[in-house]
């Protein structure tokens, strides 16, 4: 008896869970596309810093995620000195201000993120190098350094100023989500036309920086071939420093795009999840690859919105997941392929 | 009918460009809260307030005589991520200990401090420690449900008397346990009392029902969506992932099905971002979560989104009187469940004046208590449930 009641709640439960629901998707195919597009970009910009560090160093960077959510902070920190008080309510200062103070914001989250990668790099990468350590050991110190900066977060600083903790920040919202105009009847607001257009920027200017200029050339010549690229007389811990910078810096841009789509996620735990996707965008597109990197954070960003209308919101990370695997099981080096040296234009 | 009003206010953005620092916690820089509105029973019908005037007091007669070993216990999480349940809950008991100690000279009871972290395999090691020392007489605790379920068993057979003010799953009191008495109503109770609510009071034709992951909010959902029987719209019942910020796909989908409601099963860090991205979107229906929702933090962080939210919980209002006092002696306002803690502390102590001082004398005690408290009627079935289990509905304004 007990047994029955037991298995009926169980199987209703599985079969809504795993709805197949694609009406819905058809029906709102183009809003999935928009909103998917803007979390996408934010994807793309978190990815650059995975690919880049890879690129130079062969080392997945674990503690990017954290190098982002502390690029949160930093926007978060910077408003509260700008005058902005947290309260959940949108403020409302006219629409250049408005620009004037993201953009300050964004200053903000790329100084902390920019600072904390090259701090980090300092810290725990260079003296492993400087002796020669193993791949495994820089992966495992990577990991470690995700949480230990999580955790400082968490528990520490709390202890000595009025953030971080358990709960996520009260948000600053600057700007409420506004309906400009309409793509095939979905509707794309504000919030997602800053947040494409700045990723665009961003993506535009860091193809440049890589591809056409001294020290991009420096970037693709350690990736390369380090010992080589020393011989010419290119200095490959400054190179390494800068790489890391640049990874930084477009983290805590992503930081800011992301906390202007989801005021109250400014949270310890807030950069975990989404740097693994980022991560997996990268790996999609071919790990070391700058423009693999950008194309598999779109792709990786439409295709979980889909997935998580036709099969529910909680598979979203499972479909991301498993588009990365059968894309790996017929293209193992990602869509682009794996080098950062072959994308010269 | 007033809902109306509250609807359509609750779309008005708010201009405020005051400077400063505030404080995080709270609703700081916001002027609304929860606020009590009406009590419900199973069927969603309106029960009158319980008169505070005639609760028990922990002060008594000031002529009570005990033991100075005597001691109660609190046993829930009071550090780690879900600690802020457990201080809420000690701190109502601090209270209550506090105004008898004051009264009575010649009765000072102790508190043991037992931290779990709300964790139901550190509370099989912090109970057993409860259980070895004579001196304690009562337990408030254990806070959660799954430590409760963890250690009731071998409290049961300790005959200590546990009393919990917050762990709220139905199928504790089906263990046969002998000591356990629950100073709230369960989850059975609430899921059909918000969900009549809705249909009967509120007048909601249409509700999504939207549930996280947990088994709280998977548990509450189904009740509710039962309950609600054809109000609840199967095409916008969607699940969200504890942990999730995003819920683009989740607010596209309500968005098509222009509900009246929408009922939102599960906790507050999931809730605030979920009903800022519904109004960004548009979405004007009326916000109903329960009791995991129904904390300062969600309208601090939802900001006016939270207007209009209709909130039910099994914990009872603070009163005025309670709020002063308690915010003297801890230092930062009751929370949910502190009211709870305090009676069910008074409880114990109310015994403990009337020479109740064995364990098997304080669970007779509790066994056969029928007074008011501050909350609500305590008079327990042998099962260990409240005999009238009623739900407070709150509102955010």
């Amino acid at each position: 008896m007990i047994a029955t009641i037991v298995a009926d709640a169980t199987t209703s439960y599985t079969a809504r869970s795993i709805d197949f629901n694609v009406s819905a998707l058809v029906d709102n195919f183009w809003q999935l596309t928009i909103d998917g597009l803007s979390y996408g970009s934010i994807y793309a910009l978190v990815a650059v810093g995975y690919t880049l560090v890879y690129g130079v160093l062969r080392l997945i960077n674990f503690a990017h995620s954290e190098i982002f959510m502390l690029g949160m902070f930093g926007q978060y920190v910077g408003l509260q000195l700008l005058g902005f008080a947290p309260s959940g309510n949108t403020y409302n200062e006219g629409m250049l201000a408005t620009v004037v103070f993201l953009g300050l914001a964004m200053m903000f989250a790329m100084a902390t993120s920019g600072a904390a990668a090259v701090g980090l790099e300092r810290v725990a990468y260079r003296p492993l190098r400087k002796r020669g350590a193993k791949p495994l050991i820089f992966l495992i110190t990577a990991i470690g350094m995700a949480f230990v900066i999580q955790e400082f977060i968490h528990f520490v600083l709390p202890r000595f100023v009025d953030l971080g903790g358990t709960n996520a920040e009260q948000p600053i919202k600057l700007v409420d989500p506004k309906v400009e105009f309409t793509v095939f009847g979905a509707p794309v607001t504000n919030v997602t036309l800053i947040i494409i257009g700045s990723a665009v920027v961003l993506a535009l200017a860091t193809e440049v920086l890589i591809n056409r200029t001294k020290l991009g050339r420096g970037i693709r010549a350690v990736a390369q071939d380090p010992n080589t690229a020393t011989l010419m007389g290119v200095s490959r811990e400054r190179i390494i420093m800068l790489t890391f910078l640049i990874g930084g810096v477009l983290a805590g841009a992503a930081a800011t795009l992301y906390t202007l789509k989801i005021p109250s996620g400014i949270i310890y735990s807030g950069g975990f999840i989404l740097g693994i996707k980022a991560f997996s965008a990268a790996v999609l597109g071919g790990i070391g690859n700058l423009r693999g990197a950008l194309l598999g954070g779109l792709i990786l960003g439409v295709a979980e919105n889909y997935g998580q209308i036709l099969f529910g919101t909680e598979w979203r990370d499972v479909v991301a997941f498993v588009l990365l695997v059968l894309v790996l099981m017929f293209r193992p080096t990602g869509i682009l392929g794996e080098s950062l040296a072959r994308t010269r234009a | 009918m007033g809902f109306a009003a509250t609807l359509a206010l609750a779309g008005c953005g708010d201009r405020s460009t005051d400077s400063g620092t505030g404080t995080e916690t709270g609703a700081a820089a916001t002027d609304l809260s929860i606020q009590p509105l009406v009590q419900v029973d199973t069927e969603g019908n309106e029960v009158a307030k319980t008169d505070t005037a005639a609760a028990a007091s922990p002060a008594g007669n000031g002529s009570a005589t005990c033991a100075p070993t005597t001691t109660i216990a609190m046993a829930g999480a009071l550090t780690g991520p879900n600690a802020a349940l457990g201080i809420n809950i000690i701190n109502g008991v601090k209270l209550a200990l506090d105004e008898h100690n004051k009264a009575n000279p010649g009765c000072q009871v102790q508190l043991g401090e037992y931290d779990t972290e709300g964790d139901p395999q550190k509370a099989t090691q912090v109970i057993p420690q409860i259980i070895s020392n004579p001196n304690i007489i009562g337990l408030v605790g254990p806070a959660f449900s799954g430590e409760t379920r963890a250690t009731g068993g071998i409290l049961s057979d300790a005959g200590l008397a546990s009393l919990t003010a917050s762990a709220t799953n139905a199928t504790l009191t089906q263990s046969g346990w002998q000591t356990f008495f629950r100073g709230l109503a369960n989850d059975d109770v609430q899921g059909p009392a918000v969900a009549r609510y809705m249909t009967d009071t509120a007048g909601f034709a249409k509700v999504c029902v939207v549930a996280d992951n947990s088994d709280y909010g998977v548990g509450l959902a189904r009740s509710v969506t039962d309950t609600l029987g054809p109000a609840a719209d199967p095409s916008c019942a969607a699940s969200i992932k504890t942990g999730d910020k995003d819920f683009a796909a989740t607010v596209t989908q309500v968005q098509g099905a222009s509900p009246d409601a929408i009922f939102y099963s599960g906790y507050y860090a999931e809730a605030a971002p979920f009903v800022q991205q519904l109004r960004s979107a548009g979405v004007e229906a009326t916000f109903v979560s329960a009791d995991g929702v129904n904390d300062p933090q969600f309208v601090s962080q939802a900001g006016n989104s939270a207007e209009g939210a209709i909130l039910s919980c099994p914990c009872g209002p603070a009163p005025d009187q309670f709020k002063s006092d308690y915010e003297a002696l801890n230092g930062q306002p009751p929370g949910v469940y502190s009211v709870e803690a305090y009676d069910l502390t008074t409880i114990l102590l109310t015994g403990i004046d009337a020479g109740q001082v064995t364990r098997p004398q304080v669970v007779d005690y509790v066994r056969n208590y029928d007074g008011n408290g501050l909350a609500r009627h305590y008079r327990w079935n042998p099962d260990g449930e409240l005999a009238s289990a009623l739900i407070w509905i709150y509102d955010v304004q």
